[in-house]
């Protein structure tokens, strides 16, 4: 019998698999992980400290910079709490702008994810038709806000700019084409035998654990559980629109990566029909008070981001700058359970794992 | 006033534009000095833009406290299902407040007596009656007198949300951890021991998550001051 030492292996924080500066210890016997121990803090800005000295306006470019693959929920996130707060009304053009950026950025966000799995798992060509297809989302967001990723676009009561002429037709041509895209997509990849080998019963976990763990989005719905934070306690206009909520069976990899697949379908869907319902013209700013002061008191909204629930925590004092604000980052919640699912794991499979949580350095350490 | 709206963030020029709340008409024209006259100008509509926000909130609040007795919050029957149940089962000084978070979709919120704080723990996650398996947030705040923690409950299937909020000392700051009931807390309670400087007890691993291990302070809590001024 041939005995192995056990090895203490240091993966990050620069590592390619990481994405991002996020590290993480393993005990290794072998090829078989033993024992995981995630070390984060590298990206850590202190956004929350940073926002008590910052007016609400303000803070909106640092929530651009937590989840910088989905800037515009994040956007929506800060906006909505401060709303809720003040209890101010939204006119339904900006509302309807918002909520088509933010389905953009679900497909965009879906995307990154989509070529950059495929990419940690071996294959090279599907990162190269993802980021072609997300530069034409990126492309909209460039037209409508000004910005690549850190977009800024939307504020208390509204949206910063309206739609630029012809914006809203792009955007209708463009939801044909992604269909057809997804579905080239879908022939490269989903029935591959080699990619199913490799993440099919990997990283399984049942419904109880994941609600266990806290775990939301694809992570939480890939085990069978359906919720679906649009559906189920709605926000924004999401009441509207017809859309099915993707759900799993068996908690693993594979499920994971078909719920992400199924949510940009259903987006599409939303886009669709939000496109057809927008009003032609209209306010895009609500009446918004000068110096923006949420009476004092506190409120929590929690919004589905690409990555799950994303939940912002306001504490106001009557004052300019928040007295406390806690944003419920879902990267930094759904990777608790990684030490967990590596466990017995080999060191390949850790990579699969941590791909197919789907987390955003910048998200987990804010 | 819409052309203004479009950018709430100029605060600067908030304070030297005519505002709504403070008509140009208002001014009293005595002063000769024509710049004088606009500074005078400019801070007395600032402080009528404050007197009528004041006057506004005050309203508001006035609106709040008249809302409950016409028509209770559609969640209090939970509310108060919630508070019989500790009760019953830990004690009758379990509960150290219960209200409605009106403004927050009428959020059901209890403040809980820390030493019991395991027990209720576990009796919202089993009670046949609540079983709030899933735990969406933890937040801590600094109060300045008190610290407090904030955990956000709900029931997947009923959709019910909760929150309970647990009070600490600031100087001996401790309370016992909801990790073992919901390891979702895990993290989120190491944030807290970091940035603020609570000890969760019985916690599998209270350690630094975000700053270094040798950093000194707690930096969210309102009276920090960094060690190093330069960071």
């Amino acid at each position: 019998m041939i005995r192995t030492e056990e090895l203490l292996l240091n993966v990050g924080p620069q590592h390619p698999s990481t994405h991002g500066v996020f590290r993480i210890v393993v005990k290794i016997d072998g090829e078989v992980i033993t024992e995981a121990t995630p070390v984060m803090g590298y990206l850590h800005r202190g956004t929350e400290k940073l926002a008590e000295n910052l007016n609400y306006t303000q803070i909106i470019p640092y929530t651009d910079r937590m989840d910088y693959v989905s800037a515009m929920t994040n956007n929506y996130v800060i906006c909505h709490a401060v709303e809720t707060a003040m209890q101010l009304e939204v006119p339904e053009r900006a509302e309807f702008l918002r909520l088509i950026v933010m389905e953009l950025q679900r497909i965009a966000s879906h995307l990154v994810w989509w070529g950059t799995y495929l990419l940690d798992i071996g294959a090279m060509s599907p990162f190269l038709f993802a980021f072609k297809d997300r530069e034409k989302i990126i492309d909209f967001f460039n037209e409508i806000s000004g910005a690549r990723l850190t977009y800024n676009y939307m504020r208390v009561g509204g949206v910063k700019w309206d739609a630029p002429e012809g914006w809203l037709d792009r955007v209708r041509e463009f939801i044909p084409y992604m269909r057809k895209q997804l579905d080239v997509y879908a022939t490269l990849v989903s029935g591959n035998e080699i990619f199913m080998s490799r993440i099919k019963g990997i990283g399984q976990y049942d419904a109880q654990t994941a609600i266990k763990y806290g775990l939301s989005g694809a992570n939480l719905r890939c085990a069978g559980v359906k919720w679906d934070l649009r559906k189920d306690q709605p926000y924004s206009l999401y009441e509207r629109f017809d859309f099915d909520v993707a759900v799993g069976t068996n908690g693993d990899c594979y499920d994971r990566y078909l719920v992400r697949v199924e949510e940009m379908h259903q987006s599409l869907r939303i886009l669709e029909q939000a496109l057809e319902q927008i009003p032609a013209e209209g306010e895009i700013m609500g009446k918004v008070p000068r110096v923006i002061r949420p009476p004092e008191g506190e409120v929590y909204v929690r919004i589905e981001s690409p990555r799950g629930e994303i939940g912002c925590h306001l504490i106001s004092k009557g004052k300019a700058e928040p007295y406390r604000l806690k944003f419920r980052r879902p990267s930094f919640v759904n990777l608790q359970i990684l030490p967990k699912l590596l466990v017995g794991e080999t060191m390949t499979n850790m990579v699969t794992i941590l791909g197919s949580i789907d987390i955003v350095v910048g998200e987990v350490d804010a | 006033m819409s052309e203004d709206n479009v950018k709430p963030e100029d605060q600067q020029a908030s304070m030297t534009t005519h505002t709504e709340a403070a008509p140009a008409t208002d001014t009293p024209a005595t002063a000769e000095d024509p710049d004088k006259a606009a500074k005078v100008k400019t801070a007395e509509e600032a402080r009528a833009a404050r007197a009528a926000a004041r006057a506004a909130k005050a309203a508001e609040e006035a609106g709040g406290e008249d809302a409950p007795p016409k028509e209770p919050s559609p969640n209090q029957p939970k509310l108060d299902r919630l508070v019989a149940i500790i009760r019953e089962h830990i004690g009758e000084g379990t509960v150290q407040e219960a209200f409605i978070n009106e403004r927050d979709r009428h959020l059901p919120v209890i403040v809980v007596d820390k030493a019991h704080w395991s027990e209720v723990a576990k009796l919202l996650r089993d009670h046949t009656e609540l079983k709030l398996h899933y735990l969406r947030n933890v937040t801590g705040v600094d109060y300045e007198t008190y610290l407090e923690v904030d955990y956000f409950l709900i029931n997947l299937s009923e959709k019910q949300d909760y929150c309970v909020k647990v009070r600490t000392d600031r100087e001996e700051a401790q309370m016992p951890s909801a990790t073992p009931i919901w390891p979702a807390a895990n993290w989120n309670e190491r944030e807290i021991y970091d940035l603020l400087g609570v000890t969760f007890t019985d916690h599998p691993d209270m350690t630094r998550i975000m700053m270094p291990d040798d950093w000194v302070g707690h930096p969210l809590r309102k009276d920090y001051e960094s060690i190093d001024p330069e960071v």
